[in-house]
């Protein structure tokens, strides 16, 4: 079994600066986990520590078993994929992948099956003999990946892997990474600053920010229940509606108000939110749970909001409807056949089932 | 309309520049090269053609016979030179690699301090050195041998070898040395399987620079080769001088002879100053 687990490790640099504070993460055998955030949230830094490239400052990390806090990096077993990849330039596609195995003293014939089987799953066997200088962006992030394949280790890290190929390339590599992934079984570790990259790659994503594990959970859990403010803004293409709002009380039920409209929360949800009533709020809900008053013939008065329309921003079968009323202002996800027009006012209708509140000091989700 | 600029459509005024500069840097290079005619003409002539007052004529019968006196009366010295740039030119770039490697991929503790403290020996005036040099190799015996001037300009050289590297390597990504760390190497096996191959264009350049400086030198050596047997050519071609006849031509000979190893290298090396070996193992 080999799983990778990090126990309440911190990494503190000689300038005082906490990249990771108190990290505590397991990923499973066979596990893809991605770990996302903006950049300098600590994620690079807490693969790097996995790899050894940086020592631990507090807390422990295991590979399979093995406390490998005081291991060099060649002893680990584990594979990284680099940003840059990191090829040796002087040496020819075959030599990158078999350098590992050379100095780890395989037998010849195992090292070239090893690195003809990779070659024949990456799809490089005809660049073989070719150095780096000669081979696309792309052929060079395969090369790369064979390089961690052929050691066959407990663990691939990669870092960043994707971000300096173009954007079409990037999502085909995706796909391939996820089937590769399919295929051998190992366990990943993945950082990347995508949150789209997590979404549809991680079997589990952990967001991080300000060098703290924000959340731990599967794509669907983060993005359906993100425990704060940062995680619900930072997951999403277009990120969460957030409205300042003050939780009010009325003949039983619970609204928020926005000023200009309200927003009534559903029933059943009373519990957790009571000690807010009267207290301001941030009131949450994902662009794509507001609907075209057209589309929801049905639609509860309530639920229904009048607001301008700012800015129609057209990007296919849908639309994003940058909307404002006197006192907020909120994006709404249409289909792209909504009679909506730029500067008019038009009706969307809240999916209230879908609101999200937040603590305005603490920023955790309270509903 | 207003007139716009399209760029490779060159303006059509006339621009003053564009004549002057080159005008100018072609005066600037005759001007330049006047001595290397004089050297040249010179050498070519037999002692009756030589005089002050024929300075600029061409030979009237060209001759190698400078040529050959010089020849023979520097061989010992350009042997000398060749015992004693050789070894100290690859050495000092050697030892100028691995500091350069220590100060630009290890940043260890105080990396920073160490390698201003080597830049300061680039700044010290060799003259200010000569005595001390001097009573060092007498201590350990190396005064007066090739092998004490290799030792001195090995050191001397040190502080511009190290720069040299160390900016070379500090472009080549420390990515390189973590991914060759995670296959299983060594620093060792890191220098010398994978920096070291990449070096060859660092390597070409303060050998250049080295091998030109070092066979160049007059004062290291006419201070410490006191012995005629050792000495390289810049002190040998100094005794060509003769005491009572100025004999141009031989002289001159001479100088072009002392020169040739320096133009060559420059001339053969020259090209590989800006090649770079790093393209393409990077993005982009």
């Amino acid at each position: 079994m080999a799983k990778v687990i990090l126990d309440h490790v911190t990494k503190r640099f000689p300038n005082g600066v906490v990249a990771v504070n108190d990290a505590t993460l397991e990923v499973k055998d066979r596990e893809f986990v991605v770990l996302v955030g903006p950049s300098g949230c600590g994620k690079s830094t807490t693969l790097r520590m996995i790899a050894g490239l940086e020592e631990v400052t507090q807390g422990n990390i295991y590979i399979g078993d093995t406390l490998v806090n005081d291991v060099p990096p060649k002893d680990r077993d584990i594979a990284m994929v680099f940003q840059s990849y990191a090829l040796y330039p002087h040496m020819t596609v075959y030599d990158n992948m078999a350098f590992g195995l050379k100095l780890r003293k395989f037998p010849k014939a195992e090292i070239d099956r090893r690195v003809r089987e990779a070659a024949r799953i990456l799809e490089i066997e005809h660049l073989l003999d070719r150095k780096p200088k000669a081979l696309s962006g792309g052929q060079r992030q395969r090369v790369a990946l064979g390089r961690a394949i052929v050691r066959e280790p407990k663990v691939f890290l990669m870092d960043e892997p994707l971000s300096n190929l173009d954007a079409k390339l990037r999502v085909q590599m995706r796909a391939e990474l996820s089937k590769l992934h399919n295929r051998l079984q190992t366990p990943v570790s993945y950082v990347t600053h995508d949150q789209i990259e997590a979404m549809t790659m991680g079997d589990r994503i952990v967001v991080l920010n300000d060098g703290i594990i924000q959340q731990v959970g599967t794509p669907l859990d983060v993005y359906d229940n993100p425990v704060n403010l940062f995680v619900a803004t930072f997951i999403g293409t277009l990120p969460m509606n957030t409205m300042n709002a003050v939780l009010k009380q009325e003949g039983g039920r619970i609204y928020a108000d926005l000023g200009s409209f309200r927003l009534y929360i559903p029933e059943g949800k009373f519990k957790t939110i009571g000690k807010y009533i009267g207290q301001e709020v941030i009131v949450g809900i994902r662009p794509e749970n507001i609907f075209d008053r057209a589309s929801v013939p049905d639609a509860n008065e309530e639920d229904v909001v009048t607001a301008t329309v700012d800015v129609m921003e057209l990007i296919g079968s849908e639309v994003n409807l940058y909307m404002s009323t006197p006192t907020t202002s909120f994006t709404a996800r249409v289909d792209a056949h909504t009679k909506a027009q730029d500067g008019a006012q038009h009706q969307v209708v809240f999916n209230t089932k879908k609101l999200h509140l937040f603590d305005k000091k603490t920023e955790n989700a309270i509903l | 309309m207003k007139n716009v600029e399209i760029p490779g459509d060159a303006p059509r005024r006339f621009n003053t520049w564009r004549f002057a500069v080159p005008i100018f840097l072609t005066v600037a290079a005759v001007l330049y090269l006047v001595p290397v005619y004089v050297l040249l003409t010179t050498s070519l002539k037999s002692m009756a053609e030589v005089s002050r007052t024929s300075v600029w004529a061409l030979p009237r019968r060209p001759t190698l016979e400078a040529f050959r006196e010089a020849g023979l009366a520097l061989a010992p010295g350009l042997k000398n030179s060749v015992l004693l740039t050789v070894p100290a030119t690859i050495i000092s770039s050697f030892l100028g690699s691995l500091n350069g490697f220590a100060l630009a991929k290890l940043r260890f503790k105080g990396a920073d301090l160490v390698f201003a403290l080597i830049l300061f020996g680039m700044f010290l005036p060799y003259q200010v050195v000569l005595i001390p040099l001097v009573q060092l190799l007498m201590r350990y015996r190396l005064y007066g041998s090739i092998l004490g001037l290799i030792v001195t300009h090995v050191v001397y050289g040190l502080p511009i070898t190290t720069l040299m590297f160390r900016n070379y390597y500090t472009a080549i990504p420390g990515e390189l040395l973590e991914a060759a760390r995670i296959d299983g190497a060594g620093l060792v096996t890191f220098y010398r399987r994978i920096l070291l191959p990449l070096s060859v264009p660092g390597f070409l350049v303060a050998v250049i620079w080295q091998f030109t400086n070092i066979w160049n030198d007059f004062l290291f050596a006419v201070t410490i080769t006191n012995d005629p047997r050792s000495q390289p050519v810049t002190v040998a071609l100094q005794g060509l001088a003769g005491s009572l006849v100025a004999r141009w031509h031989v002289q001159m000979a001479g100088a072009l002879l002392a020169a040739l190893p320096t133009l060559v290298v420059y001339i053969f090396l020259g090209r590989y100053f800006i090649r770079g070996l790093l393209s393409g193992s990077l993005k982009g």
